[in-house]
Parts: structure tokens; sequence; C-alpha cells
């Protein structure tokens, strides 16, 4: 196959999650390039997070394309290069895309080790020893060395969302995905978490982040996208969309937010 | 009613009765076993996207729980296995295996309709947050649900199984009436040995009371500490 630029390429997608129900997607189109940093922002309800959750398919599309690394993967089957007709398996594309969300979901009843490991030998049918000594340095990349064994409960917020994005990058993903990782903080700990999310920006992952951080968000994107009512309304660079805002909707939503 | 003449009649068959602890315990405890075997699987399949594997589940629970416990005995006894020869050896040198199998049989199978429904909302009761964490990983969904969810589900509803445990006691002096030798046939034979009745339940009641008592106080003090685990 031919190289891309685009990693996530979606085509006219939408979602509505009851039968003749408002579209909480409604035609939305988006190519991601390898190295993007993507942030999403809008109004809460306008989709930004079933934009996200239909990226790895934990929502499933009503309609319309997601181009993985050139497979439509919200189709049962695809073609590969000899033309033979296979199955897909959603886990083969789920574990390239990591995901963290606003509520950490740890596994309650594993050590901080135990919920990093899990995914690389179970999945990756990594050796056990090795997926620790992998996981030890990311721990160590976040500040949490010495939290190893500790249990989720006995974390911080932030602590616990710093271990949700080592866990992610032990599958060592081409996108890394972010729903609000940061709404769900006391303030005082958003900071650190976002300094891990911008040091990873900054190491060239993919990323699509949906935050309510403005200044972040500017700091941080490559490529900003708004959406309200399911739509992506405007989208560029920062420069563009914050200093610069065309449609009516995005100057009075960041009226309000700025 | 009572008279120290019964008592000493009576305890002229105590070891009718140590027999009868033993085998109460045995039926219970195996019952609790397979009765919750059976419940995941139920359970599973209630849970299941494949509607007939759903559809059989909830109209086994839905029967096992509209109908008596002794005519789902006698069912299982009397009709099931009326024509299977099962092997006639003695478990612990007493316990009469070809009515002893049948009653393990039918108390699961009712126990597990109930427990099913425990292990049910067990399931349901963990956060999705956790399905769709694991899910984001690579997990397969029977990945997920071995590794993540069941793990949590099982330690929430262990004092509900415990307690469960503790109903089987109890019930399980139903099967008296197929010549299962727990504690309620160790009554009947010795009112047939003696003309006493009064003084072999009073017996019957306190060992009743001496398993499930103190076994329900622990499971409550487990579960008050889980509880308080899980705010820590
Ligand atoms: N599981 C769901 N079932 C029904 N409606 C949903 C569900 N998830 C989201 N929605 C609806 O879809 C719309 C978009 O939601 P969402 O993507 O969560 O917005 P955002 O993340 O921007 O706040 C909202 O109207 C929301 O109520
Ligand atoms: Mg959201």
């Amino acid at each position: 196959m031919a190289t891309r630029d685009d990693i996530i390429t979606v085509n006219n997608l939408c979602k509505h999650f009851y039968n003749g129900g408002l579209k909480a997607l409604d035609d939305v189109s988006y190519k991601i390039n390898k190295g993007d940093v993507v942030v999403v922002i809008g109004p809460s309800g306008s989709g930004k997070s079933t934009f996200l959750r239909c990226l790895n398919l934990l929502e499933v599309p009503t309609s319309g394309e997601v181009i993985f690394d050139g497979v439509d993967i919200t189709k049962k089957y695809h073609v590969d290069q000899n033309g033979k007709k296979v199955r897909q398996n959603i886990d083969l594309y789920r574990r390239k895309m990591g995901m963290v969300f606003q509520h950490f979901n740890l596994f309650p009843h594993k050590t901080v080790l135990q919920n990093m490991t899990l995914a690389p030998i179970k999945v990756r049918k990594m050796d056990k020893a090795e997926a620790e000594k992998k996981a030890l340095q990311l721990l160590e990349r976040v500040g949490l060395g010495d939290r190893a064994s500790a249990y989720p409960i006995q974390l911080s917020g932030g602590q616990k969302q710093r271990v949700a994005i080592v866990r992610a990058l032990m599958m060592e993903p081409e996108v890394m995905l972010f729903d609000e990782p940061t709404s769900a903080l006391d303030p005082e700990m958003v900071g650190e978490v976002l300094s891990v999310i911008k040091e990873l920006a900054e190491t060239g992952m993919t990323m699509v982040i949906v935050t309510h951080e403005m200044g972040f968000a500017r700091e941080v994107g490559k490529k900003v996208i708004f959406m309200d009512s399911g739509k992506i309304v405007e989208d560029g660079t920062p420069e563009q969309i914050f200093e610069n805002p065309q449609s009516p909707r995005l100057k009075d939503f960041l009226g309000k937010v700025l | 009613m009572f008279s120290s003449a019964g008592f000493a009649k009576t305890w002229q068959y105590i070891q009718l009765f140590k027999e009868g602890l033993i085998c109460t315990l045995s039926l219970s405890a195996l019952t609790v076993l397979f009765g919750f075997i059976l419940a995941l699987a139920l359970a599973l399949m209630r849970m299941s996207k494949i509607k007939p594997l759903s559809w059989f589940a909830t109209a086994y629970v839905e029967l096992f729980r509209a109908t008596p416990m002794l005519v789902q005995l006698f069912i299982i006894y009397y009709v099931v296995f009326a024509k299977t020869n099962l092997p006639n050896f003695k478990l612990f040198g007493f316990i009469r295996f070809e009515r002893f199998f049948p009653g393990v049989v039918a108390l699961s199978m009712n126990s597990g309709a109930y427990l099913s429904e425990i292990i049910r909302a067990g399931i349901q009761s963990i956060d999705h947050g956790q399905t769709e964490a694991a899910r984001s990983l690579g997990l397969s969904s029977r990945q997920t649900l071995m590794e993540i969810v069941l793990p949590q589900a099982i330690k929430n509803i262990l004092p509900a199984i415990a307690n469960e445990f503790v109903t089987i006691i109890k019930e399980s002096s139903i099967c008296y009436t197929i010549g299962v030798q727990e504690i309620m046939y160790a009554v009947a034979t010795t009112k047939g040995a003696t003309y006493r009745i009064a003084e072999p339940l009073l017996i019957a009641t306190a060992v009743y009371f001496c398993l499930t008592f103190p076994t329900s106080k622990i499971i409550a003090y487990f579960e008050r500490r889980m509880s308080r685990g899980d705010k820590r």
C-alpha cells in the first residue's frame, strides 16, 4: 500500500442514538494526519465525545466511514492486498488507538502495575518481565515511579489520570484519544495532567483531544475543530479559530468561555 | 411436651443427627458450588446477544422461581431419575448416593435460578466505563469479561452468595422427603423409633440455628468491612 499522510479519515459520519432521534453526529467528515494534534472544542452536548468514541468504535456510527490506516473499520469485512475478503477484528485496530477517559476508568481490583501490564501481556503477548520493565519506565517518566504497587483508590485524581495515560501508552498506540481528560479533576491537579499530554504532543504522537481548557487548546493544538449540534462548524489552526473566528456560533462560544 | 425420659431416648439416636449434620453440610456446599456454576452460565446466557440463549435462560429462571421447590424435587427424583440406575454406593460410609445425588441436582437447579439473578445484577452494577477502558486497550469481549468485569462483580456479590449458602442449609431440609439422610431425616427416623417428636425437633432446631446464625453474622461482618473498604 502506498504510504499515506492520513491516519484516520472519517467520511459522512452520522450517529443517532434512537431511531429518528436527534443526531449526535450529523454528517461529519475530517482527516487526521500523522503527527497531528487535533483539539476538539464546543458546547456540552455538541457531539464531541460521540465523535471521539466513533473513531475507535466504542460508539458504532449509524452511517459513514472511519478509515484507519486505509481500512474502513466500520465494515464487517475488508479486502486485503491480495484481493481476499477477510473478516475484520475491531480489537486489532483498537489496540492502535489509546483512549483516555474523563473518569480515568482504571481497574480498581488491579494495582497500577497490573493496570498497565494487563493488555500488553494478554493482547500483545508481551513477556511479563518485559512489560513490567516498560511500565516502570513509563511511570518514572510521569513522576509515579514509586506508585507501581498502589491500588487506584490510593491515588489522587491527577495521579489516576497520569496512570490512565501511560496505561494506554503501554500498547504503543499510533493515535491517542483524550475525552476531557481534566474535567473531573480538582483545579490544582489539572496542570500535572496537561503537562504530561503536552510532553506527549512534543514527541510527535498523533492525538485527538476533547477539552474545555482553551489556553491548553491554543498552546498544544496544531488544529482545532469547533463542533455544535453534531456538526463540525469550523476548523483550522488555533490562530484561525481563536483570533479570527468566522461563524457566529463560534464567536458566541468563544465569547462565553474566554 | 418435653421430658427427660424423652431426651434420654432421643439421645440414643444422636449418631443420626451427627450424620444428618454432615449430610446437610455436604448437600448445601455442593448445591452452592453447582448452583453457582449453573447460575454463571445462565446469567451470561441471559445477557447474550444470541436471542435463543437469552430466551432459554429467561424461561428457565422464571420457571424455577414460579414453582414450588417440592414439586421440582419430586420431578427430579421420581421422574427424571426414575429410570436412571445411579450407582448405589455410600458417601462417607452412610449417605445413599442414589438419593443424595438427585437432591443435589434439584437444589442446584433451583438455587442456580436465584443466584443467576444475583450474578446478573452484580455484572450490571459494574460501571460501563470499565468495559470501555478494557475494550479500548484491545481486549476482546471475552477477556474483558474474565479479567475486568467478573472479578469485580463476584467480589461485590460474595456476601449474597454466602447468604444463599445459609438459605440452602435451611431449604435442604426438604430433601428428607426423598430419603436423603440430612437433619430432618434424623428427626423422622428418631420419631419412628422412639415415638418422640418434640425432643428430636428441638435438637434439629438447635443444630440448624448453630449452623446458620453464626454464619450470617460472620457474613454481615465481612459485608460491612467490604463496603467500608470501598469508600476508602
Ligand atoms: N449513550 C447515549 N444515549 C443517548 N443519547 C446520547 C448518548 N450519548 C450521547 N448522547 C446524546 O448525543 C448528543 C451528543 O453527546 P456528546 O457526544 O456526549 O456531547 P459532548 O461530548 O460534546 O458533550 C447529546 O445530545 C447527548 O445527549
Ligand atoms: Mg463529552
